[in-house]
């Protein structure tokens, strides 16, 4: 049709940050949206992969990142929607497939408004300014003459308007502008970004209509379930699957040999024994039916209550210097009215998003396409082409919705099994995790052991800081043996703490990972914001200073520390926060009998937090009253997804500081589902108060995770403010109160 | 043998073992994905369904106890359902979605038997079931909102 053909898309997006190529494709999650129609199509207009106007005006924007609860399908299309003067009810999202012409979507870090908020801008700019040029074409007068106003363009001369869809074939002939050319709205006139808008998905959300991973059907498609050893990396020594193949639905047992990634890459699969069936549940009950004899390995000695003894030994000796450390702490204790010393503890973790890890595979020949509820789509088709020998271009993989992720749906090794197994049966398979599969064979959120210790001066300023780390490394899932925590580990929140002392000294501890270990909502940043909030608070207290003023004078004087990022340390941002938080939560007011406050900060994803909990204890039942949180995240896309995301953190720091632990042992992880590995529940869940300081001329930085670090110290504060004990070792609900 | 059920005023004639929960009966014979997996033990409530108007967590019942019943799921309406389903758009509540389905039949139960429930009758109702993505300030906001709505009318 139209010059829009020949424009080489490669170097126009290129230009605009997302190295990219090809056409647009897509897949549909939600129920009533349109078919994507392709560029060749003369009734829309597409100026670039993110962006297709149609005809009645109808604008279908892309979604390069997954939706995993974070709202990032409408905080994305908003930013397209008002740099394109668009009226918001004409916009309908589509779900990108996993393809590099993207641009990166791996979606954690809480990163995707961070690093793809300008270009997508951009590209909503760059639509608006064809539009505008092919309105100054029709009525032949400059550009410069012409606006957009919410989906027509006004001739500012004589009042005259024309529609959107009205100007696609001319729009769609016009030059795209250089990248040099674009402007982008001021902060001023903003139209969506900053404000509220609900997300588009709602409709879907309550009707039951939302396409989950778990929602796949195609014809003639089968059931998988898959035993696994229940100790990591253990293997199938001999099997008996007779009473499973009598189970009704059962149509066959296969053996699946573990994938081993190639080292420093990808995610693998465990391997096990897969039953085959026609629905899920048969496959389930075929599973229970199998009866399998295990070569356990290795990891079969370990012991998870007997590894944190034995990181608590270790970090009590000197550990590996870890670089950024300053001073001499030695001579600051020497020096010190007094040093106080802590030990501090976090359980390994796991995320159990309410939707299991599954995914759909066809393998047909020298082709795969695959339906999964994946973060990480890029990784998920790289492994493909590894494992299967398939030329990467014929792969596909369709992003359905996310039922959460929280990180573990970063590994597609649930993926890799659904693949295998279609392979072996020639036909397209589900492969569905119960919830017990999920609790026992995920990518574990590390434990970790800390010892800290601390030295106040006489006018009880604290002189000098010194912490030892012992944390199973992420890095170990890539490269065996990684046996230290790795520097990006020690950058959450470690390396990087809010605090100005004049001497500090980190120690990195040996841990070795006898686990799959991963990444969970917030990460690292679990470990450090609990035991520095902890730690603070305790000499706060040797002190005999006020918690709150003691956490602004360690904050110190104004001051920007430049990190190797775009986004340096603004202590001033930080106290912001911390003041407003004590002020919406009225931090000094005297509280009820059996009451008590405490204080959090964390600096996570480049965003500052302070969160303030008030908790009662009576008759040894600890009871979450209140939650008041401050976010400083820069720029606001979307204010109450802002809101949503950070009440919901709240509730996954409650869930992780109450009840969140995992224990293994002779190798294997002892918990189940949700009966032993419990969750925030709606009886414990406070009244929570969330407000956003404003920093619209700042970047965007993260808000998936940032409030989750700060709930655990919070409330620990809050305890030993209540009653005087100090909790120095997670999870909560193993605390007894009463002695 | 085949045997009839009855799903939002629809009649099915299934053949299934008379054991195999209602949850994978309503996804994977009867292929309605509404409602959600989330524990096959009963504790998290993302399966719940109305049978004959009473709360039923769908993993933990089997087909047979559904045979000469009505049974209500997210894909179906009643008057309360669908208050409830404007509600929780207008408090935007759902994060990820996927425990929703669940959370509004168990609220449409709630509401069934309660016109104007307190706090802690929400608390009490909505405790079996579970939202990772910790959407239950709203949920609680959200009811109160339709009970509010549904008083007016």
């Amino acid at each position: 049709m139209s010059t829009i053909q020949k424009i080489n898309r490669r170097d126009f997006v290129k230009l605009f940050g997302l190295t990219s190529t090809g056409i647009i494709i897509g897949c549909n999650i939600s129920s009533d949206r349109k078919e994507f129609i392709p560029t060749s199509d003369e009734n829309s207009f597409s100026p670039n992969l993110f962006i297709q106007i149609h005809k009645n005006g109808n604008i279908t924007l892309m979604a390069s990142r997954s939706e995993m609860g974070q709202g990032i399908r409408t905080s994305l299309a908003s930013a397209i929607a008002d740099e394109m003067e668009a009226d918001w009810k004409y916009i309908a999202v589509k779900q990108a497939i996993g393809h590099e012409k993207y641009g990166n979507q791996n979606t954690d870090g809480s990163r995707s408004v961070r690093t793809i908020l300008e270009p997508m801008r951009k590209m909503g700019a760059t639509a608006k300014m064809m539009l505008i040029a092919a309105a100054a074409q029709k009525w032949n007068i400059a550009a410069s003459d012409c606006k957009a106003d919410n989906h027509f363009i006004i001739n500012q001369k004589t009042s005259e308007k024309i529609f959107f869809g009205d100007l696609i074939d001319v729009a769609s002939k016009m030059p795209i502008p250089n990248e040099n050319m674009v402007v982008l709205k001021k902060v001023k006139d903003f139209k969506y970004i900053g404000k509220t808008l609900k997300s588009v998905d709602l409709k879907d959300f309550t009707h039951g209509t939302a396409k989950y991973g778990m929602d796949i059907r195609i014809p003639n498609m089968k059931f998988a379930a898959i035993a696994r050893c229940p100790v990591t990396f253990g293997t199938v020594k001999s099997f008996n699957s007779s009473d499973a193949e009598k189970i009704s639905g059962v149509e066959k047992v296969i053996r699946l040999d573990r994938m081993i990634p190639p080292v420093g890459q990808f995610f693998g699969a465990l391997g096990g024994i897969a039953i085959i069936a026609n629905n899920s549940w048969a496959a389930f009950q075929g599973k229970l039916s199998l009866e399998i004899e295990w070569d356990y390995g290795e990891n079969h000695s370990f012991d998870s209550e007997k590894f944190s003894e034995i990181l608590t030994q270790r970090v009590h000796e000197t550990g590996k210097l870890v670089p950024g450390s300053r001073g001499n702490v030695a001579k600051a204790f020497t020096d010190a009215k007094q040093t106080i010393e802590a030990t501090y503890q976090v359980p390994f973790l796991v995320h159990t998003p309410m939707e299991v890890p599954n995914a759909t595979a066809w393998f047909q020949g020298n082709k795969v396409e695959v339906w999964a509820p994946v973060q990480d789509p890029q990784t998920a088709r790289a492994e493909i082409a590894h494992f299967f020998e398939i030329p990467i271009e014929n792969i596909t993989v369709n992003v359905t919705f996310l039922g959460g992720g929280f990180g573990r749906k970063s590994k597609s090794d649930f993926v890799v099994e659904a693949v295998a197994l279609s392979k072996k049966i020639d036909a397209p398979v589900q492969v569905v995790w119960t919830r017990e599969d999920d609790v026992k064979h995920s990518f574990y959120h590390a434990t970790s052991v800390q010892y800290l210790k601390g030295s106040i001066d006489k006018n009880g300023l604290v002189t000098g800081w010194l912490q030892r780390v012992a944390l199973p490394s992420i890095v170990s899932s890539f490269k065996p043996l990684s046996d230290y925590a790795s520097g990006f580990e020690l950058n959450q929140g470690f390396t990087n703490n809010p605090y100005d002392i004049q001497n500090f000294r980190l120690e990195n501890v040996k841990a070795e990972a006898h686990l799959r270990i991963g990444w969970m909502r917030s990460v690292v940043h679990i470990h450090s914001g609990f035991a520095n909030n902890s730690f603070v608070d305790e000499l706060a207290f040797e002190a005999k200073k006020n918690p709150l003023d003691f956490q602004l004078a360690l904050i110190g004087k104004n001051r920007i520390i430049e990190g190797k990022s775009d986004y340096p340390f603004n202590s001033k941002r930080m106290k912001k926060v911390l003041e407003n938080t004590a002020k919406i939560s009225d931090f000094n007011r005297k509280r009820p009998e059996n009451h008590g406050i405490g204080i959090a900060i964390h600096y996570s994803f480049y965003s500052y937090v302070a969160t303030a909990v008030e908790v009662s204890v009576i008759n040894g039942n600890i009871q979450i009253k209140e939650v008041w949180t401050t976010i400083d995240c820069g720029l606001v896309l979307n204010k109450d997804n802002v809101i949503n995301q950070l009440e919901g953190a709240a509730i996954f720091g409650i869930s992780l500081a109450l009840f969140g632990k995992i224990t293994v042992k002779e190798g294997a992880v002892e918990q189940h589902n949700f009966f032993d590995y419990q969750m925030t529940r709606m009886k414990d869940t406070p009244k929570i108060t969330v407000d956003i300081i404003e920093a619209m001329n700042q970047p965007a930085t993260g808000v998936g995770e940032p409030g989750v670090p700060v709930m655990a110290p919070a409330i620990c504060n809050a305890i030993f403010n209540a009653t005087g004990k100090r909790i120095r070792t997670l999870p909560l609900f193993e605390v007894d109160f009463e002695i | 043998m085949k045997t009839n059920l009855s799903i939002n005023g629809k009649r099915y004639q299934i053949d299934a073992p008379e054991e195999m929960p209602l949850l994978w009966l309503i996804r994977d014979v009867v292929g309605m994905t509404g409602t959600k997996f989330g524990c096959g033990v009963g504790q998290c409530g993302a399966c719940s369904i109305l049978v004959d108007g009473t709360l039923i967590k769908s993993c933990s019942m089997p087909f047979s106890f559904g045979i000469g019943k009505e049974i209500t799921t997210i894909e179906g309406t009643t008057a309360n359902l669908q208050i409830l389903r404007e509600s929780w758009q207008e408090c935007n509540v759902p994060q990820c979605g996927y425990c929703q389905s669940g959370q509004l039949i168990a609220a449409t139960f709630l509401l069934e038997n309660n016109a104007n429930p307190t706090d802690e009758d929400i608390d009490n109702a909505m405790s079996g079931n579970i939202c990772r993505c910790g959407t239950y300030t709203r949920i609680r906001k959200a009811i109160h909102m339709a009970a509010a709505i549904k008083n007016q009318g």
